[in-house]
């Protein structure tokens, strides 16, 4: 099986894999009551009413995490291929991978000393 | 489940367009392995709530059906009946879309799982890199239920949860490496092959706990349940769904801890491999009882431990989990390359013998045990310095209030 038919699988499945949660949601909206009032279509929150809008600023706290979360990310996508060819590299492409590693653990320890990565 | 097999198939039945057989093909191929995990999800709903009472000291669901099997069908069937409030003031595709997302983002993952020889829905080169791929599209479910409910509570409940998935997913993924490395291949085929003498669960027992641990948090699973921590934020991002969309949530969650129960086998232990000798159409059942295994320990590990704070679960994976991950894929990478540098670790796994691979994994396994035993030292040597910290501080308290 080549490439491109592999992936057609997968665009297959992609395709496919939404359907399945969405047949008992349909089938759902066929055999459930649907008597929407005022009251019951408000916001759950305790009972009381909502004040203000709920899409506000949040803290700044979630974004760091994103941020340092996407350091690791990114340079881990390029770590596996240098997984993968673990077997046939040299002494030099080898040290790279470790550069490259100690690069990623830099970032960790600037966070850990800058004390972001505190829940505060 | 060979493609190539089922398009032949399709083509003997009549089908004489090329196009339309590898169409055809690919869709019975898809229902052929997605079905694997759409089954199993409703006998797992079962399974769980029965474990979670017997470790309760209770009987669990026992009425419907023999042992209560038919529990998950009176429970689909409510839930097919219950009356789906929209919040008026939710944005409503993204409302609906979000619980079809999540519980697709875990059955996309059963794509690249070998179920048994010769039947794996596509081997892709890049299998493991699929998985963490499709595996995020769980967090961005959440994420967008948790927006679009238009609830303050939800929208909380929806950032610390992506805050901790996202965090946790970076030991994941560094766990990852190690059976990548090792079997120097990200199919999945190939890295249960390269365990065929010996698997990864004793090369690699850090990266695979690792792996577990980091799992039992993606799912939000206690100790790492703060995705539904009840007394804080109600029930988190799902506050606002209800019958069916309530239920798709929970689904997808009782797939996705037994999808990685299955990851698990997949990466560590062998997959469909046996024991010994095996039978090949047999190999289900061994992918089955290992992944169990897995799974029970997962719920096991669920029922028994308390939840922790959010700042204890964030300090636990940024100073505790990530280092650990980086410094066993160092260790790990420099310690196998010195192996086959002397000639001590085969290159190709999957070809050497049980004698061949000996070597390597005590070597391996003993550079994890030393790992483990200097990462407690370090523990148990922080521990005594914040107790006596405490100490002190108490000490200087009491002194503070009786010089008043």
């Amino acid at each position: 099986m080549d490439v491109l038919n592999q992936w057609a699988f997968v665009g297959v499945f992609l395709l496919l894999a939404p359907i399945f949660p969405a047949l008992p949601i349909g089938a759902a909206t066929l055999l459930r009551p649907k008597k929407p009032n005022v009251l019951k279509s408000q916001t759950y929150e305790c009972g009381v009413e909502t004040v203000g809008d709920t899409w506000v600023q949040f803290r700044v706290q979630y974004y760091i995490y994103g941020l340092v979360f996407l350091v690791f990310d990114v340079e881990m996508v390029l770590l596996f291929p240098w997984a993968v060819a673990y077997n046939q590299l040299d002494m030099f492409a080898f040290g790279a991978g470790f550069l490259f590693i100690f690069l990623l653990a830099d970032a960790l320890i600037y966070a850990w000393k800058k004390d972001v990565l505190v829940w505060k | 489940m060979e493609c190539v097999g089922l398009c032949e198939f399709v083509t003997s039945l009549g089908v004489s367009d090329m196009g339309l057989a590898l169409f055809l093909g690919y869709l019975i191929g898809v229902l052929l392995v997605s079905g694997v995990p759409l089954v199993t999800v409703i006998f797992l709903i079962w399974i769980e709530r029965k474990i979670a009472a017997r470790i309760q000291d209770r009987i669990g669901p026992n009425r419907v059906g023999p042992f209560g099997l038919l529990q998950t069908v009176a429970d689909l069937l409510k839930l097919l009946a219950k009356e789906d409030i929209t919040p008026a003031a939710a944005d409503r595709l993204l409302y609906n879309a979000a619980p079809i997302v999540s519980f697709a983002s875990v059955v996309l993952i059963w794509a690249v799982i070998p179920i048994a020889p010769g039947f794996v829905g596509v081997d892709l080169d890049i299998g493991a890199l699929y998985f963490v791929a499709v595996a995020s599209l769980g967090t961005l479910a959440i994420m967008t239920a948790g927006w679009a409910s238009n609830n303050k509570y939800a929208l909380l409940g929806a950032f610390r949860v992506v805050a901790l998935l996202v965090s946790y997913e970076i030991p994941l993924v560094f766990a990852l490496v190690i059976p990548v490395m090792l079997a120097g291949s990200m199919s999945m085929v190939d890295i249960i092959n390269a365990q065929s003498h010996m698997w990864f669960i004793f090369m690699a027992p850090v990266a695979m706990l690792m792996f577990a641990i980091s799992s039992q948090a993606e799912t939000g699973r206690a100790p790492f349940d703060l995705i539904e921590a009840e007394s804080e934020l109600i029930a988190g991002f799902n506050i606002e769904y209800s019958g069916m969309k309530f239920g798709m949530f929970f689904a997808a969650e009782f797939l996705h801890v037994f999808t990685n129960g299955i990851l698990i086998a997949v990466l560590f232990m062998g997959g469909y491999l046996g024991l010994f000798y095996q039978f090949p159409l047999l190999g289900f059942l061994w992918l089955g009882l290992k992944g169990g295994l897995v799974y029970f320990v997962f719920l096991w590990v669920r029922n028994t431990v308390p939840r922790m704070r959010i700042d204890q679960v964030m300090r636990f994976n940024w100073f505790f989990l990530v280092p650990v991950s980086i410094l066993n894929v160092i260790l790990t990478a420099l310690v196998l390359k010195l192996l086959q540098v002397w000639g001590i670790a085969p290159v190709n796994l999957a070809e050497s013998s049980l004698l061949g691979v000996l070597p390597m994994t005590v070597i391996l396994l003993l550079k994890d045990i030393l790992m483990i035993l200097f990462i407690l030292g370090r523990i148990s040597q922080e521990g005594r310095r914040a107790r006596l910290d405490a100490e002190r501080a108490h000490e200087q308290l009491l002194t503070a209030a009786a010089g008043d």
